[in-house]
């Protein structure tokens, strides 16, 4: 049956199963490849995208409970990476392997969002549902602090 | 090093025709795979002709440089220095280099990205590549200007003739370089004049990383693909005895079941059978999977199970091994002795557990090639094991590299690219693989669990004068020889042998490991358990001596010296490089050692439950000291506040990756010393995914990572491994500083500290 989503503000009919977890639906059927796959059981944050602003995991999250929401990938975050969580990402050269990046950021644009100003405690509780296995956490809480500083 | 020569050619290219892209001339790159971002959106345009200096290095008439990355990029930089070094010595502007990822060919020299080789081994190759170029073009300004080449210099991307003032761009040289000779030779910058080498350059996929635009294993999409899941035996050896796919094929989505070929004994790279489920995406194939029945033949390896096999191991390492290494008479140093300290460790087997898992995409042309797209440390190695399952020549598989979501040695194997291969061909449509977490958990290549004995024999001032090291492991031999029955080669000279201590009885041996699941490399391999015990092993002998660890530890180290364990009967490959290069100097051990008690304030007075620990390891010759602060709290929990690293790599490319290596070393070993455990129960690994795999994650990280980088002017050392081995000593001799308890095996959630 179709399913009619909407990501990064455009309308997607999509034939699957009402199932299907949205990761799929997003990179099989939407073809956007962004949004990685990393364990399946929503325990790794590499498939976080926003639904209506708040992080969710979408290899846990059936494409059917999305209709009628807004959908945003690290497609959809800024056309051109100029994102200040992008941006600062950039400028401390968080990335080693850069797989898990999608998610930190989609995470961390949700935490800025709802906290300006996020102390290391407020980070660590925020993030600490993303696993980076190259281990760039000390540059991405310094990350997070550069793009508060760069939006307040 | 491999030479340049043997693959050096000049080549020149008329005008073709294609506008605007240039011709690649060393190999063919399709527009099907553009594995990851170009460093630049050129300007300028091409009109098609370009000059080759060598295979690395393509210059076109438009004045871009292509240079093209025959190594993996897996999270250590290496996309990015590379170029630095090329460009440099070719006096490239970095905005006009073009980085190109190229395929699997022999032709390139050694591609596979482990044991932290690319600069360390390349560093001279990659320097030639540059500097023959610009000596080519030196010529081709020279020939036009009618002057000696000794009057001209190449700077920023342009030959200049400083006494008359003219210049010429790269781009315009290349209608002039047609008929000049590759020189053999090529002179070297001075290291005063590097620009790039030594710098911190942006990483060059930065901005495609952090815009979810970088394409990896899992990303690659062909017209028509279709998607695969595979169920494997639980048991590696093991096979299929009876299928019934009907409610698998039932699955909406579901194209086709397929088996697989059957494993193959001993594993090496090959796949592990099973059956496949097709689908037109990836849902619908794991929904088709776990439709599947089948009853599986476990095959020769169900009994493996590490409850008792650590029992074998353990005794293993307790009687007499067979030596790998004497100096004097240890058993008689012992007897000597007017006191002995013996101790055991134990540490289990590890997955590698990159964030992303296998994955590849392969496609069967009509001339009886294969395409295949993965994520692989080791193109040319994928190359002969896609041939070898499809029984084609090596030549006809082009293995293109994608970008790696991680390696750490996993994905040196490229069992993935071939059952991807396979099944492109059993259906005759692309095909794309991915693994689940389950499947990369259950059915890798996993790091060796070991069981080592440690003694020590002291005369009347506490000085160690004999030493016993005996390390039992299954070994990555096993992966090739059924014949395995422990640790030998290179293993031995992965903090081993290459014992540095100044200690005039030393006996090292090794006892017997039968291997039951397939046994490969994790990021820095046998260093990790031998760092452990050894590093563990000194600061317990520091403490029965009441003396500081640190200072313990310089004793120990000795004089400034240079340390060649064959003197001692040892056979010691080095890493594959000369010790007059890369010597075992315990003056540079020694220094790093210092510096990073420095940085931590060793000594200083800690607040209550906290303890510091020191741990000082040279491997893939470099040599990394890590101080860790820990503490413990009211239930016993261990935290790690903060880490201090040094190290000595020799020169460095690019500093900023060199930290990142660190801190992301740092996090890994973390990972392994807190939670790494695989197990095995009825021959299948029990872990699967994150929850019972668990890893390091930002609430554990520490509030930093610091890194000093020692300014050596020697060779460069490997980077991506070296920074791995001392951490788990340290956070261990840490908890002892902090509580008193010695724990001796891993990982320490087993003790409760987690």
């Amino acid at each position: 049956m179709a399913i009619e989503i909407n990501i990064n503000g455009s309308a997607h009919s999509l034939d699957v199963d009402p199932q299907m977890p949205l990761l799929w639906a997003i990179r099989d059927l939407a073809g956007l490849t962004g949004t990685k796959f990393g364990c399946g059981k929503a325990l790794c944050g590499a498939c976080t995208v926003h639904i209506d602003g708040q992080p969710v995991r979408s290899c846990s999250y059936p494409v059917s409970a999305a209709v009628g929401k807004q959908i945003t990938t690290i497609e959809g975050l800024s056309e051109d990476g100029s994102h200040p969580v992008q941006e600062a990402w950039r400028q401390l050269n968080v990335p080693q392997c850069g797989y898990c990046q999608s998610g930190q950021i989609m995470t961390a644009v949700a935490l800025l969002e709802r906290n300006p100003n996020p102390t290391d405690a407020d980070i660590d509780t925020a993030m600490s549902g993303n696993i980076c296995r190259c281990g760039t956490y000390t540059r991405i809480r310094k990350a997070i602090h550069l793009a508060a500083e760069g939006q307040s | 090093m491999s030479s340049i020569d043997r693959i050096s050619r000049r080549e020149f290219l008329k005008r073709t025709g294609q506008a605007g892209g240039g011709i690649v001339l060393a190999l063919s790159v399709t527009t099907a795979c553009q594995p990851a971002a170009e460093t630049t959106t050129p300007m300028q345009t091409s009109d098609g002709s370009s000059i080759a200096a060598n295979v690395y290095v393509n210059i076109r008439d438009d004045g871009i440089v292509e240079i093209y990355c025959h190594r993996s990029e897996m999270g250590q930089g290496i996309r990015t220095c590379l170029p630095q070094v090329i460009a440099d010595e070719l006096e490239a502007d970095w905005d006009k280099v073009k980085l190109i990822q190229a395929l699997g060919d022999e032709k390139y020299g050694s591609q596979n990205t482990d044991g932290s080789t690319s600069i360390r081994r390349q560093f001279d190759m990659l320097r030639k590549a540059g500097a023959s170029a610009r000596e080519m073009l030196i010529t081709a300004a020279a020939g036009v200007w009618q002057v000696s080449v000794d009057e001209c210099v190449a700077r920023d991307h342009a030959i200049h003739h400083e006494s008359s003032g003219r210049s010429l761009g790269y781009g315009e040289l290349v209608a002039h370089a047609a008929d000049i000779e590759v020189p053999e030779d090529p002179v070297f910058k001075s290291p005063d004049d590097y620009k790039y080498i030594g710098k911190s350059m942006d990483n060059i996929d930065g901005l495609a990383m952090s815009t979810g635009q970088a394409n990896y294993g899992i990303d690659t999409t062909l017209p028509n693909m279709l998607y695969a899941s595979i169920e494997r035996c639980p048991v590696y050896g093991g096979s299929v005895k009876s299928l019934d796919s009907t409610a698998a094929r039932a699955v909406t989505g579901v194209i086709d079941v397929i088996s697989m070929p059957e494993p193959t004994s001993p594993p090496f790279f090959n796949p592990l059978g099973g059956v496949a489920v097709l689908a037109s995406n990836t849902w619908s194939a794991q929904q088709g999977r776990a439709a599947l029945e089948i009853e599986w033949d476990l095959g020769p390896n169900a009994q493996y199970d590490s409850e008792k096999y650590r029992e074998e191991l353990m005794a293993s390492c307790c009687k007499e091994g067979t030596s790998v290494l004497n100096r004097g008479d240890a058993e008689a140093g012992f007897v000597a002795a007017e006191s002995t300290h013996s101790a055991e460790y134990y540490a289990p087997h590890l997955a590698q557990a990159p964030m992303e898992p296998p994955a590849a995409t392969a496609q069967m042309n009509e001339d009886g090639s294969c395409d295949v797209w993965s994520c692989t440390q080791n193109p040319q190695s994928v190359q002969e094991t896609v041939a070898g399952v499809l029984g084609i020549e090596k030549e006809q598989v082009h293995a293109y590299v994608t970008l790696l979501g991680g390696g750490f040695g996993r994905k040196s194997k490229g069992d993935f690219a071939a059952e991807a291969a396979w099944l492109a061909r059993a259906t005759g449509r692309p095909v794309h693989v991915t693994w689940t977490r389950e499947d990369d958990i259950r059915h890798g290549y996993y790091h060796s669990v070991s069981a080592q004995h440690l003694k020590a024999g002291m005369d009347e001032n506490g000085t160690v004068t004999s030493w016993l090291h005996r390390s039992a492991f299954p070994s990555i031999g096993s992966t090739f020889s059924p014949d395995s029955t422990g640790p030998g080669g290179f293993e031995l000279g992965l903090g081993l042998v290459d014992n540095p201590y100044a200690i005039p009885n030393m006996r090292l041996e090794t006892g017997d490991a039968k291997a039951y699941i397939r046994i490969g490399w994790l990021r820095s391999v046998c260093n990790v358990y031998h760092a452990f015990a050894v590093g563990s092993f000194v600061d317990e002998l520091a403490h029965l001596a009441g003396e500081d660890p640190k200072d313990y530890l310089l004793a120990l180290l000795g004089p400034a010296r240079k340390i060649d364990p064959a003197v001692d009967g040892a056979q010691y490959g080095n890493y594959g490089q000369s010790l007059d290069t890369h010597p075992i100097d315990t003056g540079r051990i020694a220094a790093v050692l210092e510096k990073v008690a420095d940085m931590a304030g060793w000594g200083r007075e800690l607040a209550a439950g906290h303890g510091l620990g020191i741990a000082v390891h040279r491997s893939f010759l470099t040599t990394v000291g890590t101080v860790a602060e820990v503490s413990v709290d009211d239930s016993g929990k261990l935290r790690v506040h903060e880490l201090w690293t040094a190290i000595d790599a020799g020169r460095v490319i690019n500093p900023d990756r060199v930290t990142a290596q660190m801190e992301g070393a740092g996090i890994f070993g973390m990972s392994l010393t807190m939670y790494g455990e695989i197990t095995a129960k009825n021959g299948a690994v029990v872990q699967g995914n994150f929850d019972t795999y668990p890893v390091i994650r930002m609430n554990e990280a520490p509030t930093e990572i610091n890194v000093h980088i020692m300014d050596v002017d020697a060779p460069p050392g490997g980077v991506g491994e070296p920074g791995v081995p001392p951490v788990a000593p340290a956070i261990v001799n840490a908890y002892f500083a902090a509580s008193g308890n010695r724990v001796r095996e891993l990982p320490l959630r087993n003790a409760g500290l987690s």
